[in-house]
This record gives C-alpha cells, sequence and structure tokens, in this order.
C-alpha cells in the first residue's frame, strides 16, 4: 500500500512537470504583455512601432522601436553574410571530405566556441577586434556595427555547423553510393545529391543560428557603440534590442513609462524569436521524416 | 573525367580553407587570452577580494557567487528537466497537449538571455518580492536551463532499447517502477553530460543575472539566498567596461578563471560520457 502511495505522488508529480514547462513559457508571455500594455496605455502602439526616436530621457520621452530594430537587422544581417557561407562550408568539410581523426578534432574545436561565454567575446571585442578594425579600415570608431557582426557571427557558428552536420550526415548512404556507381566523384556527390536532400536541416540551422544573433545581448552592448539612432552603415555605432534593455533597465524606476517600453521590446524579441524557432523547428521535423 | 578530379580538388581545398577560417580564430583567441591572462594568475588572485576599485587584489567573491549560482541553478532545474523528459518520452501520449509541450520546449530554448532577465526580475524580483538575490537569480537561469536539460534527458531515455520496457512490463511491473528500475539507471550518464553541459552555459551567462542578482562590488561572501553576489561573467564586462583605468592583466585574467571554469565543466561532461560509454553493455 505504501508503494502504490509513493507511486502515485511521483507519477503526479511527472505530469504536473510537463504542465510546469507550458506553463513557464505562457508565464513569461503573460509578464511582457502586460507590462508592455501598461505602455501602450499612455504610449500609442503606432508611436512605438513606427517611431524613429528612441529618446527615452527627453521631455516628452519618444519611444520608437525602429532604430534599436534597424541595429539588430544590420548587425544580424553582417553576421549572417559571414556565417552561413562559413558554417556551410565548414559542415561539409568536417561531414564529407575530413578524414576520421582530422574531424573529431574540428568538431571539439567547435564545440569549444560554442562554450566561450559571450562576454568573453565582448572582452576581445573591446581590447582587440574593434581596434584592429579602426585602424585597419580607419574608421572614427571601432565600436561599430561591424565589430558585432564579427563576433555574432562566430558566436552562431557552433549551430550553424552542428546542425548542418548532423543534416549532412544523416542523408541515407545510398544515395551517395547511387551517384559513385554513376561515375560521379565524391565533389559532385557532395554538391548535387548529399548538400540538396540535407537542405531542410541545414536551413534549420541556419534560423536557429539567426535566433542565436538576433538574441544576443552582451557581446552587443559591449562592441557596437550604444547608440541609438537609425544607422545608415555597417561602420556606425549603434544599438540593438536587446543591448537596449540591458543597457537601460538599471536606470528606470519601477512602473515608469520608460520601463514598461523596455519590457515592450523585450515582447518584440519574443515573438521574434518564437516564429524564427517555430520555423526551425517545423524544418527539422521535415528532416526526420 | 579530369577537369572532374581538377574541380573536386578546387572544391575541396575553398571548403577546407572555409574551415580553417572557423577554425584558426578559436584557437588564436583562446591562446591571446590565455598568453595575456596568465600572468596575472597567482594565488591571491584566485583566493583573495578585489581591493582599490577592483583595480587591484582577487576576484575570489566572483568565484565563489558563480559557483553558488551554478548550484542553485542545478537544484531548481535538475529534478524540473528530468520529471518532464520522463513525462515526455515514457508517459506522454501523441496528442495536442504532448506537442504543445514540445513546442513550448523548443520555444523556451530560443528566448533571448536578456528576456529570461526581463522575466526573472518582473516575476521573482519583484511579484515574489524576493529581491536581487542569489534565490531570484538562480530561478531565472533554471528556467533558462530548462530546455536544454529536457533535450539532453530525452535523447538519453529515448537511447535506452524498448525492449528494456517490455521486458519489465511483462514481469508485471507498473510503468513508474519500470521507469525508475529499468530504464533511468540507464540513462544517467547521457543526463549527466546533458546537465553539466548546460549548467557550464549557465555559468558563462550574463544577462539573465543582470537584474536579478549580479552585484556591482561587493567584497563579502553571500550569508543567506537573499544575498546579492558578484559572478564571473558579470564583473568581466564590469571591469571591461564600467571601470576607468583598469589594468588590463586583470580582465584578461578574470577571463581566463571564467573560461577555464567552463572548460572544466565540460571536460567532465566528455569524460563522464567517455566513462559511461565504456561500460556500455548493449
Amino acid at each position: 500500500m505504501h508503494k502504490r502511495i509513493s507511486e502515485y505522488i511521483i507519477e503526479t508529480c511527472i505530469r504536473l512537470s510537463g504542465l510546469v514547462v507550458i506553463a513557464f513559457v505562457f508565464l513569461i508571455f503573460l509578464f511582457l504583455l502586460k507590462d508592455s500594455l501598461s505602455l501602450f496605455g499612455v504610449y500609442p502602439v503606432n508611436g512605438f512601432l513606427l517611431g524613429i526616436h528612441w529618446l527615452p530621457i527627453s521631455e516628452p520621452p519618444k519611444f520608437g522601436i525602429i532604430p534599436l530594430f534597424l541595429g539588430s537587422l544590420y548587425v544580424t544581417f553582417g553576421a549572417i553574410l559571414i556565417c552561413v557561407p562559413l558554417g556551410i562550408a565548414s559542415a561539409m568539410f568536417i561531414a564529407e571530405v575530413a578524414p576520421p581523426s582530422l574531424k573529431h578534432i574540428l568538431k571539439s574545436l567547435v564545440e569549444i566556441l560554442a562554450s566561450i561565454p559571450s562576454v568573453v567575446l565582448g572582452f576581445i571585442g573591446i581590447i582587440w577586434l574593434g581596434p584592429f578594425l579602426k585602424t585597419t579600415f580607419h574608421l572614427t570608431t571601432g565600436m561599430c556595427g561591424l565589430t558585432g557582426s564579427l563576433l555574432l557571427a562566430f558566436m552562431a557558428l557552433p549551430t550553424i555547423i552542428s546542425i548542418s552536420e548532423d543534416a549532412l550526415v544523416g542523408v541515407p548512404k545510398s544515395f551517395k553510393e547511387a551517384a559513385y556507381g554513376l561515375g560521379a566523384t565524391r565533389w559532385q556527390a557532395l554538391w548535387r545529391i548529399i548538400l540538396p536532400s540535407a537542405s531542410s536541416g541545414i536551413f534549420a540551422g541556419v534560423m536557429l543560428g539567426i535566433g542565436r544573433v538576433i538574441g544576443e545581448t552582451m557581446v552587443v552592448m559591449m562592441v557596437t557603440g550604444n547608440s541609438p539612432i537609425i544607422p545608415t552603415s555597417i561602420l556606425q555605432p549603434l544599438r540593438t534590442l536587446t543591448a537596449t534593455i540591458a543597457g537601460e533597465m538599471g536606470e528606470t524606476v519601477s512602473g515608469s513609462e520608460h520601463y514598461f517600453a523596455l519590457f515592450a521590446v523585450g515582447l518584440v524579441l519574443f515573438i521574434i524569436t518564437f516564429i524564427i524557432n517555430f520555423l526551425a523547428e517545423l524544418f527539422l521535423q521535415r528532416t526526420r521524416r | 573525367m579530369s577537369t572532374a578530379r581538377g574541380r573536386q580538388k578546387a572544391a575541396f581545398f575553398i571548403l577546407g580553407f572555409a574551415t580553417l577560417l572557423v577554425v584558426l580564430p578559436i584557437i588564436l583567441t583562446i591562446l591571446y587570452i590565455v598568453k595575456n591572462g596568465f600572468s596575472a594568475i597567482s594565488w591571491e588572485f584566485i583566493a583573495q577580494s578585489p581591493r582599490n576599485g577592483m583595480r587591484q587584489g582577487g576576484i575570489f567573491p566572483a568565484i565563489v557567487g558563480t559557483i553558488v549560482l551554478i548550484i542553485g541553478t542545478m537544484i531548481f532545474s535538475l529534478p524540473l528537466g528530468i520529471l518532464s523528459a520522463i513525462y515526455l518520452v515514457e508517459y506522454a501520449k501523441d496528442n495536442a497537449f504532448t506537442r504543445l509541450i514540445k513546442l513550448s520546449v523548443v520555444n523556451l530554448s530560443g528566448i533571448p538571455s536578456i528576456v529570461y532577465g526581463l522575466f526573472g526580475f518582473t516575476l521573482f524580483v519583484l511579484f515574489l518580492r524576493l529581491g536581487t538575490s542569489i534565490l531570484a537569480g538562480a530561478l531565472t537561469l533554471s528556467i533558462m536551463s530548462l530546455p536544454v536539460i529536457i533535450t539532453a534527458t530525452k535523447e538519453a531515455l529515448e537511447a535506452v532499447p524498448y525492449s528494456f520496457r517490455e521486458i519489465s512490463f511483462s514481469l508485471g511491473a507498473t510503468r513508474w517502477q519500470t521507469v525508475r528500475y529499468c530504464v533511468l539507471p540507464y540513462a544517467i550518464p547521457g543526463i549527466l553530460t546533458g546537465t553539466v553541459l548546460s549548467l557550464s552555459r549557465a555559468a558563462g551567462e550574463t544577462a539573465p543575472i543582470l537584474f536579478t542578482v549580479a552585484a556591482f562590488y561587493l567584497p563579502r561572501l553571500p550569508r543567506s539566498v537573499f544575498d546579492q553576489v558578484m559572478a564571473l561573467p558579470y564583473h568581466l564586462y564590469v571591469i571591461s567596461t564600467q571601470v576607468p583605468n583598469m589594468p588590463t592583466s586583470i580582465s584578461f585574467a578574470t577571463a581566463v578563471v571564467l573560461i577555464a571554469l567552463v572548460f572544466l565543466m565540460n571536460l567532465v561532461s566528455i569524460l563522464l560520457r567517455a566513462h559511461f560509454r565504456k561500460k556500455k553493455q548493449w
């Protein structure tokens, strides 16, 4: 009898913990929504979503998200241009070209990169990469979008490489053998058969990498110059959605308009990353089938 | 044929070069940090409190703070993560509710760390009145670590052959007895590996602890779970951006200690995996 009761208790806990996971997502969404709605009670939604000035401490304050959104977009786009081709090419090399011993070393190195804390990369950006770019390209400041893009590309690479590599390795061997049988070289088989077959998995990896770039906070706060104006070039200082929350939260008064505005920025980030991850999951499910 | 061979050579060369472009900066970054930081690392640096506006002395309180946060995160996220994964793999039926849980796990893993910081601040610091404290920070980091632990545990449970469960059921065992005695013992290695990995990531995170626990400068050890603490990643952020005339050797040395801690945890997880893999019998 005693056994039955303890079993009942533990099984209830198991069922509840499944529920808790859903509850967390809803709670996060609700808390962000609640405080965002407090902003929209006193500040127009249009002014927030379409406003081109982010001036939280001017009088009256302006909370236009466009400069921050464009800041995120510039940095993300720059990072994608660098990390997507590099990531897919390395995944192809690791999956199909490298001999087993080298493959092992390369995969470990990518794992090492994945484990470097973002604040350390931000520090490298301040101490070396920023000054280096400044002197190399004769910029007015090294703390700009490009520095952020380079470091973020670096951070997204492990995600893109490991998921793409899984997708490439997961292509049935018979595909490759059939191509060889028809006289294709290893490169022809890789380029024309394996790569297209793995494309949805690779796409999922790219999406998850992009999600990581958009959500990254510390690196962009440390190296992109923190200037909430509409950027006209990636060589200018700018500020992303994430860096705005991290940089301004400490200075706001809880319950003020500015405080609520930062939650509205958080809600926008939540929605963007939700969509990206949802899409990535759809493509991953397609590869599993 | 020879042009096809030539093209293959060129293509493989380009792929190899791209890989080099990825791998070389990783090695150089690590070497650069270690080379510049190693000289400043001493017993005093590890075991003493910062002095003179953090420009001198050590980082002991930040090391302790980070370890306390890792332990706190583990206490909350490990049981919850394992139970959720057991539910998904062993109990859940294939229905809309299960798909919703799975979607939630995917969604949690994609939420930006700073949004976790915001959420932790409103829910734990303000709404539940925990204040800026170890408890609030550890809870925030726990929710962030949850999806990684669930995914790792799920994979570990799914890797246990289905026949183990069938035999247990056929002997009259209940579902829980089956999970407890015939599935979990064989999934422990995978669970541990995933957990240590997710905790190493939590140890390096800065954004979630910015407003929930991290102290700018607090050269003493925490006395209760309601205290603030310094933490290594936040400390590195502070001394590299907020403190003027900071000797860079101290920043580098702090980075070395942070990386060493994270790598050590990764190494533990790799060794665990290797150790258990050798003992695997099916």
